[in-house]
Parts: structure tokens; sequence; C-alpha cells
């Protein structure tokens, strides 16, 4: 079958087929994976919340489905949800901005 | 509150028991072919399901109801005329008096909407059974002649269970329908005033969560200190518990998964999330059902569904036999995926 996309959402659920060709990385993984979202110093949805925002400034799709689903079942609302990306955009926008003044040393540097 | 018709009202297609069968056992809106229910039991060596023992006696006294919610599984709102009447109650009571059953859960539509609610509960209240009612909250602030339910409640010691889907108006209202959310609120605080949810007074007043959408409830234990948090700190609200329960895909709620193309997915999800832990501890194995025309069922859900108790027990409360019951095979279908899924749900919340 010819794909027309590189992302399909049903590739989402075969996640866990990534074992099939490195049994023992893909077990690690996974149960590092399983340890990281457990209850801890931070709750569930809190990590849930963290997952989400990173979801988007990484621009995974696979994981923004996720973790959308996963946020709303750990009973997050539309703010909160949205309040979480603004961070992840903060961040972004922060790194470049951050970097001007690399642009403005390097300006400084080669200006009288 | 609601000038939403039921499908009833609407001769929708829904609203015929066999057609909903037919979407849940066929090829009818999806092509896959999901495990089946029982299968799935017989898996795990839980097949034919049997009850452990009946503490929970449920009783749906009409369908009737101020609100006409989108996720209903009863179809229930203000044009259902469905009701039980107090000759049927008495039946219901005289069945109660032979057993040693503890707890009468009373649901609807809204219960308190049947003009013999009170003096059932009286009644109940004489043989010394527990009584549970599931109030939509918005009842209490309907009208007048039902403001004194917080006090008529406290009076008789009944267990008050109450749905509200969040914290918020936005999911609230949109799964309730418009203002549901105010009048919620203001009747917990009613609640409240008179000792409901407070600490050493005995008066239970607990909340259920059900997801506003195509999607299952997570960790009830997370989700009620969010809202205990949540709800005191906005409108000074306490209460007990709150119990997680998954949405059935059958009424109305089938309706939404259908129109919005969440159907397949969903069923995916719920059989995906069979849990053996959550199958064994289904409430069906320790609650019996009882319909407004005194019909009895395994469930509230099977009772939407026509799917009466089976396998020779007796099937209408005028031939209780509690020890037939105790012994019959539930009856099944792939609805009962939604008491498995995760961490289980039933009435009185998650099982697992």
């Amino acid at each position: 079958m010819e794909r027309t996309t590189y992302y399909d959402p049903k590739d989402l659920k075969k996640f866990g087929d990534i074992s099939k060709w490195d049994a023992e990385l893909g077990k690690a993984f996974f149960d590092y994976y399983g340890k990281v979202f457990a209850e801890g110093a931070l709750t569930e949805r809190e990590k849930s919340l963290i997952a989400l925002a990173v979801a988007h400034a990484i621009q995974c799709p696979y994981c923004i489905d996720a973790y959308t689903q996963d946020t709303m079942a750990k009973g997050c609302d539309e703010e909160q949800m949205m309040e979480a990306i603004h961070v992840a955009a903060a961040i972004r926008g922060g790194a470049s901005l951050v970097h001007g003044t690399q642009m403005m040393n390097k300006f400084k540097d080669l200006t009288m | 509150m609601s000038s939403k018709k039921s499908l009833h009202a609407l001769h929708h297609k829904l609203a015929d028991n066999d057609y909903q069968l037919k979407v849940l056992e066929t090829h009818e809106i999806s092509t896959v072919d999901f495990e089946r229910f029982d299968d799935k039991l017989k898996s795990i060596g839980l097949f034919p399901l049997k009850p452990t023992n009946t503490e929970i006696f449920q009783v749906n006294v009409g369908y009737m109801c101020n609100q006409t919610c989108a996720h209903c599984h009863v179809d229930a709102g203000p044009d259902r005329k469905e009701i039980m009447t107090r000759e049927t109650m008495q039946q219901c009571l005289d069945a109660l008096a032979k057993t040693n059953i503890p707890t009468v859960d009373l649901t609807g539509g809204a219960p308190e909407m049947n003009p013999d609610f009170r003096w059932f509960v009286e009644e109940i209240t004489k043989l010394g059974r527990k009584t549970m009612v599931r109030c939509n909250l918005t009842i209490i602030m309907a009208n007048k002649k039902y403001h004194d339910l917080p006090q008529f409640f406290a009076e008789h010691k009944i267990e008050v269970v109450s749905s509200l889907p969040f914290y918020n108006k936005s999911r609230t209202d949109a799964q309730r329908g418009d203002g549901v959310f105010e009048d919620s609120i203001k009747a917990l605080q009613m609640l409240n005033e008179v000792g409901y949810g407070k600490p050493g007074s005995g008066l239970i007043l607990n909340l259920v969560y059900n997801p506003s959408g195509a999607f299952l409830p997570g960790s009830q234990a997370s989700l009620e200190a969010q809202f205990k948090k949540e709800l005191k700190r906005l409108y000074q609200i306490d209460f007990n518990s709150l119990f997680c329960i998954t949405n059935m895909p059958i009424s109305r709620f089938l309706e939404y998964l259908i129109d919005s193309g969440n159907y397949e997915e969903y069923m995916q999800k719920l059989v995906e999330a069979f849990n053996p832990i959550a199958a064994q501890n289904v409430m069906c194995r320790n609650t019996v059902s009882i319909g407004w025309d005194g019909n009895i069922y395994d469930c509230d859900f099977n009772q939407m569904l026509g799917l009466k108790v089976n396998h020779g027990a007796p099937n209408h409360i005028s031939n209780w036999d509690l020890e037939l019951l105790n012994n019959r095979e539930i009856v099944l279908n792939q609805h009962c995926f939604g008491c498995t899924a995760g961490s289980g749900s039933s009435c009185g919340g998650s099982v697992a």
C-alpha cells in the first residue's frame, strides 16, 4: 500500500512494536518510560501536563495525540492544557530570543 | 432546564433496543471485529458470570428528568412519562422485606420527580435499609417544592450520589445542559448547609465524574483529590468521595459516538483496556436492577437495552425469588466492556 503521508495516527498504537527488532533495549525503554510517568514527587497529572508541553515543543504528532487524551483523562481542563503549551512556546521563543545576546555580542565585537 | 428532546420522543433509531444491539454486535457502524465480551470472560475463566451475593437493590423509579444530558444511558428527559406506580413500589418493598439486602439505590430519571418518591423512602427506612439516591442536583433548584429535599434526605440519612462531570462550567454544561453547573453548585452548597459531606455528620455526599467526551476516566484517587481541592477553593464545597464512571456505549452516548465519528476508536479503547480484576468485581454480581414497570435486570444498562434477567431467574418483581436470582447467569453483551475497562466502572465508581 502506498503511503501518502509520513504520519499515520494508527502507527501510535504500534509504538510497542519497536521492541520487535531490539527486545532488550525496547524493554529497557518501556520500563523506564513507565517509571518516569508513575506518581512520585510530581503527580501523574503534573507529569502528563509536562509531557503535553514537551510534545508541542518537539512537535511530535503522536505525542500530542497521546498526551491530549492523557491530560483529559487525568482531569485537566482546557485552560490548563493551553497554559502548558504556552509554557512550551515561551521557552521555545525565549530560547531564540536569548540568543539575541550572542548576536549583540558579535555585533559589538565587529563595530567601533 | 432543558428543551432538548429524548431519542424516544424523536423516534430516533437508537431509541430502539434491537437497533442498539445491532450496532454493538454487528458491522452496522464499524467494520472492526471487536473481541466478544463473553469470549473475553471465557479466557479468564469467568464465564458464565454469576452473582457473588446481592447487596444492592437498585430501583429505577422512572425515566422522567428535568435534564436531557448528552451522555445519558437512560435517555431520560422531561418528555419521558414512564414512571413507577405506588403498587409496584409496594411489590419492591414486599420483596425487600423477605431479604437481608442492606442497601436500596434509587435512580431515574430524576427519582425525586416520582410523586411517591418520599413515601417510598419512608417505607424503605421503616424496613431498616439504607437508601442511596442518585440526585442530579439541579432538581433541588428546579421548583420550590423540591427546595427542602436536602432536609428530607438528611432526615432519612439518605446517601446522596450526584453527577458533576467537572468543576467548571464549560465541561459540565456541555454534557448536562446550559445552566446546570450554576444550579449544581447552589444545590451542593445547600446540601453542605444541612451537614452533607461534612466530617462527623454521618451524612454522605458522593460525587460522580464521567468524562465529557470519548475518553476514559483517569485515576479515581487523583481526580478526587483535584475535585476536593478545586471545589473547596472556588465554592467552599465539601464532599466525601468521587466515583469515576466510564460512559457506556449505549443510548445517547452511543448517538454521540456515532455522530462524532468516535464509535470505533472508543470501542477499541474499551476492549483494549479490559481488566480481569475489574471483571471480577463488576457491579452486576452484587446488584439487581428493578425497572419502573417491575421488570428485573442485571444492571441499569441492561435495563435500558431491554435485556431482562435470564436463564430461569424470575424477571418481574411479582415473582421475586432471591435464591434463584443469586444463582442466575448474568446477561452479557458488548457494552459490558464499559464496566471492565481500566480501573473498572460501577455505580460506586472504580472497582479495581
